[in-house]
């Protein structure tokens, strides 16, 4: 790393406070103001629309592999999926997605 | 079950009695419950700190910036985008962009907790907005949106419950990968630890038309735009994913006859 300790405690510092600020600026800012209804019926869909958009590159490109697709890891991204949307469990999602992982890998 | 309708009310039943617990809890109460729904992520969130502390060291952080970077950022993604950058020798303006595009969602999450956590306090919501993290945030709004008549002390206490053990877990490990984490053997997959929580959050949620074709348009625009620079894309697909959400949402209201405000 290029990087001095300067650096990397201005990239920490700057990143740090930036990431406070979006995380406290709707809780901050509006506080108690009700917003109106089609800026709620938007913010229900955050988390299903956010967390798929960041993982369907990391499952389908993986980075382990230099972005080629790897049947082992597609396998364990449709397996946590399908799993998480059956039994409603995080929990299970995980460990199956993972198990399917190791399997995969084993095979491959 | 030949009949789906027995299971459905048997459902609604398990529902309202989850209620009516949710409910009964006093804030402390909460603060435990909320500790214990967070515990399967603790299977995610152990490797994936741990993961940090070893890609960090490795990258050439000593333990005070590894700890830096966990206390202060304390958002998963983003640290590993700002070391990848670094180690990659990016200049420090795309560093610090880059890893704050990964965390333009957290916007996202503090507003749609507006609803439900806006009348705290001045220190409660700085507070939350510092332990607001994918884990926290799901699991709060899904007991939130579950219940909504829970009091705002016990929304608190539920949120408190899930900092404390995934932000304390994530500090925690990060700082024993940074220390120890060379023992780790090296043929582990932990690089796939984040697509698989960030899927087992969300499957469990996808419970209505609306929300599955969010999703799946999530889905098919961020690979599409997989080429733009990191957290962009994802951020467009986002956008598009929720207006599609609630574009869906007012169709089907209004085929039920309803008014779609």
């Amino acid at each position: 790393m290029t990087y001095g300790s300067a650096h990397i405690w201005l990239v920490i510092v700057i990143v740090g406070l930036g990431t406070f600020l979006l995380r406290f600026s709707f809780l901050g800012a509006i506080g108690n103001r009700t917003m109106p209804p089609w800026v709620l019926r938007l913010l229900r869909y955050t988390a299903v629309a956010v967390l798929p958009a960041l993982s369907a590159p990391l499952v389908v490109f993986p980075e382990a592999t230099g972005g080629q697709t790897d049947p082992a890891r597609l396998a364990a991204g449709i397996a946590t999926l399908s799993i998480g949307m059956i039994t409603r469990n995080a929990l299970a999602a995980i460990i199956g997605g993972a198990g399917t992982l190791a399997v995969g890998l084993y095979l491959s | 079950m030949n009949n789906a309708t027995p299971s459905r009310s048997r459902r609604a039943a398990a529902l309202e009695a989850s209620r009516a617990r949710a409910l009964a809890r006093t804030p402390a109460q909460s603060v435990v419950h909320g500790a214990i729904q967070s515990l399967p992520f603790l299977l995610v969130i152990v490797p994936f700190g741990l993961l940090f502390g070893v890609v960090a060291t490795n990258s050439g952080l000593n333990l005070a910036e590894v700890m830096g970077f966990t206390v202060l950022v304390l958002a998963g993604a983003s640290q590993f985008t700002a070391v990848q950058l670094m180690t990659d020798h990016a200049p420090i303006w795309l560093v610090i962009l880059s890893s704050l595009a990964v965390n333009l969602r957290m916007a996202m999450y503090s507003a749609s907790l507006v609803p439900w956590l806006g009348a705290a306090s001045g220190p409660s919501r700085a507070a939350v907005a510092y332990a607001l993290i994918d884990q926290t945030y799901v699991l709060s709004i899904d007991y939130f949106q579950n219940t909504p008549k829970l009091s705002l002390p016990q929304r608190l206490g539920y949120f408190t419950g899930t900092s404390l053990v995934m932000c304390g877990a994530w500090i925690l490990f990060s700082m024993i990968g940074a220390t120890a984490g060379r023992m780790i053997p090296a043929g582990i997959p932990l690089d796939f630890a984040i697509p698989i929580t960030f899927l087992a959050m969300i499957a469990p949620a996808l419970r209505s038309p609306a929300h599955i074709a969010a999703a799946t348009v999530a889905v098919i625009v961020s690979l599409f735009l997989v080429g733009l620079p990191a957290g962009v894309g994802p951020m467009i697909a986002a956008l598009l994913a929720m207006a599609t959400g609630a574009a869906v949402e007012t169709v089907m209201i209004r085929r039920r006859g309803g008014s779609a405000s």
